[in-house]
C-alpha cells in the first residue's frame, strides 16, 4: 500500500536542529565570538558589508558566524536584515580626497604628493603557510610613525591640470537606488556603479580579468588605490547644516585608461572607478575595470560584443543573492513540470521511434 | 487647521490599509462591483472612501493632484501629514482627486507609454451616486456584463481605445467605492 | 516575529506592491516592474509570490499554500509557517476553505470561486525570455505586440517533432493583446486560467508583478492545424481513481514499478474521504 510522503514540518525542524549542531561543531573547541570574527577575519567581514550593502562590522561578523563561514549566505542574511530598516535620510557624498589613508599606492607615478603608502597588504608576502599562527603566535611589534597630515590629493587631479584626463564634473542630482526602484535599462553610470559595488566579488573579478585578456581591452593603469577612513555627514533639516554621524572605511580605485580621441577631441586618458566598503582591494579594482568597459558607448568605442561591455548582462547577473537563489532553486521539487516533460518525451518517442524501427526491420 | 490635519488617519495602519486595499483590489478586478471602505476621514468635501484610498495607496513616491474644490489648504495639510505625497499638477501625478467636472479634460494626465503602460494616473472621482446600475460594462473581470452608474460622455470609450495605455478610475461616494480600469468596454 | 510589521513587509513596501497589483489588474497580462525586496527566504523559493501574498492578506484570511499541488511539500510548509508567524492568519489545506491560495507550479483541481485569490510564484515572468534574453528587446516586442518570434518557435517545434514541444509554462495570450507566461504550471492547467477567482503573479528576483481579473480571456497559443491540447498521463489516480486530475508519477521499486497519483493532495484526499477508491496496485513497467 502506497502512502504519500508527509511530515514536511518535522523534517524542516529536524534539519534546522542538525544545522545548528553542525554550525557549533565540536563542543570541546571554544566557541567563536563576534569580536574574534570582526577582528581576525576582517576581510571576510568587509566583503559581507560590501556585498550586503550595510556598513556594520558586528552584524557582518554575526552573519558570518551564523552562516558557518559561507560568505554568500552571510551576505544574504545582511541583505534580508537591511531591507527591513527604516530610512531616516541620505548622507552627503563622502569626500574621499579627505580620506585618512592607511594605504595609498599609485601605479602611474613613482612619487607624488601624499606619497606611496603600502599599508597592511598581502602584496609582498611570500605565500608560505605560517605555522607559528597554528601555535597561536603573538603578533610581532609594529614600528609606528605619526600619521601624515593633511588631505591626500587624487592622482587624476594631477593629470587633470594638463587636460590629459577626462573631467568628471560634480553632479548634484540624487543617484538612483536599485534597492528601492526596479532595475531599468539603459542604466546610467551611477546605477551601474551601485550595482557593481554590490556585485559578487568573483563575478566582478572574472569580468574584469576578461577585459585584460582582450574581451574589450582598455589598457587600465591603477592610477590610484586608496584605503582609509572617511567621515559620513548628514544634513539635519532641524539644524540647517550637516553633522558627522560616523566614520567608515572605504577602498577607492581609480584607473587611468586609454582613449583614442576623435575629430573633435584630442587624445585623452579616461577613467574607471571603483568604491567599496571596507578593505576590499580586489573588488574595487575589478569594479573600476568593469565600469570602464561598460562606458564604451559614451566614449565612442566599438562594441566588440564582450560580456563586460554588456550592461544588461553584467547588471542582471552580478548579484550573488539573486544568482545563488535562482541557481539553487532547481533543487526544489519540480515533479509537476518534469512529469509534463516526461509525458511529452514518451509521446514524441512513441511517434518518432515507431517508424525507424520498422524501417530497420524491413 | 493644524489639529484637523492630524486627525482622520488609520488608527491601525497595517491592518486597516490591508482591509481597504482588498476592497480596492476587488473593485479594480471586478468592474461594476461596489465595495465599502472606511477608517479614513479627510477634510470636507472628501468622502470616507476617497480618504481611505489615499491613505492606502499614496506616499512620498506618488504625486497627488487635488482638483477644484478638493484643493484646499486643509486637505493639502492632511495629505502632507498622513501620506507625505507630493502635491503636483495633473501632468505629473500618479493619483488625482476631484469631481468628474474638475478632473476633465482627461488628456492632461499621464497615460503611460507603449513600453510602460503602467506609468499612468489613477483618478479618484468623487460622485454623488454610486450603484451597480447604469451604463453597461464588458471586459476582464466581468463574466458576462455588468452595470455601473458612470458620468455621461465619450471619455471612457476614448480611454479604452488607448489600451494598453490609459487611465484607471476609482469612483467614491461616502463609504462606497467602485472602479473602472482601462480594460473595460463601456457600452 | 512580533518585532516585524503585519505580514512582515513595511507599509511603504506594501503600498508599492499594491499599486503594482492594481496596474496589473488594469492591464491584464502586462508585467508591471516593482521594486522587489530581499525577503528572508532565497530568490527562487517564491519571494515574488510571498510579497504579493503579504501585500494582499487581511487578518481574516484563510491561507492555503501548495507546491507541486501538495500542501505538505517542504517549501509549502515553510511559506505557510512564515505567514502563520508574521500575519497570524488562519491556514488550511482545503481548497474550498481558503480565501487566498499561494501556489507553485499548479492550479488546484477544484474550480475556484469569485471570493478567492490565487497567487502564483513565478521564476521567469517573461514568456519571450528564452527566445530573446534582453529585457530591452522583449519590452519593445510587447509594446509593438510583435510576437512573431514565439510563433516561429512553436512552428519549428511542429516541424521537428510533429507537436509543440512545450509541456509546461505554455504561453498564453491575454484578451488578444499580451503574450503571458502562466508560470511553470503543466499545460494541463492552462484551460483553468479562465476562472472566477483573481489571479496574481509575483516574480521577486525578476521584479515583476502581473495579474488576471476574473473571467479574463486566456488563450493558449496554437495553430489551426495543431490545436492546443491539455494533456496529462493517461491513467486514473491509483489512490482515488480520478480520471480528470493531473498526476504525479511515483517510482515504487527498483524493478520498474510505478504508479500515478493525484498531484493535488487535497483533491485526492477529499475524494477518498467521499469513498472513491483507486486501483492502488503498482503497475508493471511498460
Amino acid at each position: 500500500m502506497y502512502v504519500a510522503v508527509k511530515g514536511g514540518e518535522r523534517a524542516i525542524d529536524n534539519a534546522h536542529a542538525w544545522l545548528a549542531e553542525e554550525r557549533r561543531g565540536d563542543q570541546d573547541v571554544a566557541e567563536l565570538s563576534i569580536a574574534q570574527i570582526r577582528e581576525q577575519l576582517s576581510l571576510a567581514v568587509n566583503r559581507v558589508m560590501a556585498e550586503g550593502s550595510l556598513y556594520d562590522p558586528d552584524l557582518a561578523a554575526l552573519a558570518i558566524k551564523q552562516a558557518r563561514g559561507d560568505l554568500i549566505e552571510a551576505i544574504f542574511l545582511i541583505r534580508a536584515y537591511r531591507t527591513t530598516l527604516p530610512r531616516f535620510g541620505s548622507s552627503k557624498p563622502v569626500e574621499t580626497g579627505a580620506m585618512r589613508c592607511e594605504r595609498r599606492i599609485s601605479a602611474t607615478f613613482k612619487d607624488l604628493p601624499g606619497g606611496q603608502v603600502l599599508g597592511p597588504t598581502f602584496d609582498y608576502t611570500h605565500r608560505l603557510l605560517d605555522f607559528k599562527l597554528a601555535a597561536e603566535g603573538v603578533a610581532p611589534e609594529v614600528p609606528e610613525r605619526p600619521a601624515a597630515e593633511g588631505p591626500v590629493p587624487h592622482v587624476a587631479e594631477f593629470l587633470n591640470r594638463e587636460g590629459l584626463i577626462e573631467t568628471a564634473p560634480a553632479e548634484d542630482t540624487p543617484p538612483p537606488d536599485l534597492t528601492r526602484a526596479p532595475l531599468e535599462f539603459p542604466a546610467e553610470r551611477a546605477l551601474r556603479l551601485q550595482a557593481l559595488t554590490r556585485a559578487d566579488e568573483g563575478f566582478s573579478l572574472g569580468l574584469a580579468y576578461s577585459t585584460q585578456r582582450g574581451y574589450a581591452r582598455n589598457h587600465a593603469f591603477v592610477g590610484e588605490l586608496r584605503i582609509g577612513q572617511v567621515d559620513v555627514a548628514m544634513e539635519v533639516p532641524e539644524l540647517g547644516f550637516a553633522i558627522d554621524i560616523g566614520e567608515i572605511t572605504l577602498t577607492e580605485c581609480e584607473t587611468v585608461n586609454q582613449f583614442k580621441g576623435s575629430r573633435t577631441e584630442p587624445p585623452q586618458f579616461t577613467r574607471g572607478y571603483g568604491l567599496v566598503f571596507g578593505q576590499s582591494e580586489r573588488k574595487s579594482i575589478s569594479m573600476a575595470l568593469v565600469d570602464r568597459a561598460l562606458r564604451w558607448e559614451e566614449l565612442g568605442e566599438d562594441n566588440v560584443g564582450a560580456p563586460a561591455q554588456d550592461t544588461e548582462f553584467v547588471l542582471a547577473h552580478g548579484d550573488n543573492i539573486q544568482a545563488t537563489g535562482f541557481l539553487e532553486h532547481i533543487k526544489l521539487p519540480h515533479y509537476v513540470d518534469f512529469q509534463s516533460e516526461l509525458e511529452l518525451v514518451r509521446k514524441l518517442r512513441r511517434e518518432a521511434g515507431a517508424a525507424p524501427m520498422q524501417e530497420a526491420a524491413e | 487647521m493644524q489639529s484637523a490635519a492630524l486627525k482622520g488617519g488609520f488608527e491601525t495602519p497595517a491592518v486597516q490599509s490591508a482591509v481597504a486595499f482588498r476592497e480596492i483590489m476587488t473593485a479594480m478586478a471586478r468592474p461594476g462591483h461596489v465595495s465599502h471602505v472606511t477608517g479614513g476621514e479627510a477634510p470636507a468635501p472628501v468622502s470616507a472612501a476617497a480618504a481611505a484610498v489615499i491613505l492606502t495607496l499614496c506616499d512620498a513616491d506618488t504625486g497627488l493632484y487635488l482638483a477644484g474644490a478638493y484643493d484646499t489648504e486643509a486637505m493639502r495639510a492632511w495629505v502632507r501629514f498622513h501620506t507625505s505625497a507630493p502635491l503636483c499638477g495633473p501632468e505629473a501625478c500618479s493619483f488625482a482627486l476631484g469631481t468628474w467636472d474638475d478632473l476633465r479634460p482627461l488628456g492632461r494626465f499621464p497615460l503611460g507609454s507603449a513600453a510602460y503602460p503602467d506609468r499612468s494616473a489613477t483618478l479618484i472621482v468623487e460622485v454623488a451616486h454610486l450603484q451597480p446600475q447604469g451604463r453597461t460594462l464588458t471586459g476582464p473581470g466581468i463574466q458576462d456584463r455588468a452595470e455601473l452608474s458612470l458620468p455621461a460622455g465619450p471619455e471612457f470609450a476614448d480611454n479604452h481605445a488607448l489600451f494598453p495605455r490609459g487611465l484607471d478610475f476609482i469612483f467614491t461616494c461616502g463609504a462606497q467605492l467602485a472602479a473602472l480600469p482601462r480594460s473595460t468596454r463601456v457600452l | 516575529m512580533s518585532d516585524y510589521n503585519f505580514a512582515y513587509l513595511d507599509e511603504q513596501t506594501k503600498r508599492m506592491i499594491r499599486r503594482a497589483i492594481l496596474k496589473g489588474l488594469a492591464i491584464p497580462g502586462y508585467q508591471v516592474p516593482f521594486a522587489s525586496r530581499e525577503m528572508p527566504m532565497p530568490y527562487g523559493w517564491g519571494t515574488g509570490g510571498v510579497q504579493v501574498t503579504a501585500a494582499t492578506l487581511v487578518p481574516d484570511d484563510c491561507l492555503k499554500v501548495i507546491d507541486q499541488g501538495a500542501d505538505d511539500t517542504t517549501n509549502a510548509v515553510s511559506i505557510r509557517k512564515f505567514f502563520e508567524n508574521t500575519a497570524s492568519v488562519g491556514t488550511t489545506t482545503q481548497t474550498a476553505e481558503a480565501s487566498v491560495i499561494q501556489t507553485r507550479h499548479r492550479i488546484p483541481e477544484e474550480a475556484l470561486r469569485e471570493d478567492q485569490i490565487l497567487v502564483y510564484q513565478v521564476p521567469i515572468p517573461e514568456p519571450l525570455r528564452f527566445l530573446e534574453p534582453r529585457e530591452t528587446e522583449t519590452r519593445k516586442m510587447h509594446a509593438l505586440e510583435e510576437y512573431g518570434l514565439m510563433h516561429v518557435k512553436l512552428y519549428e517545434d511542429i516541424a521537428r517533432h510533429g507537436h509543440i514541444a512545450t509541456s509546461y509554462a505554455y504561453p498564453v495570450k491575454i484578451e488578444d493583446r499580451y503574450v503571458m507566461d502562466p508560470s511553470p504550471i503543466p499545460k494541463f492547467d492552462n484551460p483553468k486560467m479562465e476562472m472566477a477567482a483573481i489571479q496574481l503573479f509575483g516574480a521577486g528576483r525578476e521584479q515583476r508583478i502581473y495579474a488576471l481579473p476574473p473571467y479574463t480571456k486566456v488563450v493558449s497559443l496554437d495553430f489551426d492545424d495543431h490545436p492546443f491540447e491539455a494533456s496529462k498521463a493517461p491513467h486514473p489516480c491509483a489512490l482515488c481513481g480520478a480520471t480528470g486530475s493531473y498526476l504525479d508519477e511515483v517510482i515504487t521499486d527498483d524493478a520498474g514499478g510505478r504508479m500515478f497519483v493525484c498531484s493535488d493532495t487535497d483533491y485526492c484526499e477529499t475524494r477518498r474521504a467521499q469513498g472513491h477508491v483507486g486501483a492502488t496496485q503498482t503497475e508493471e513497467a511498460a
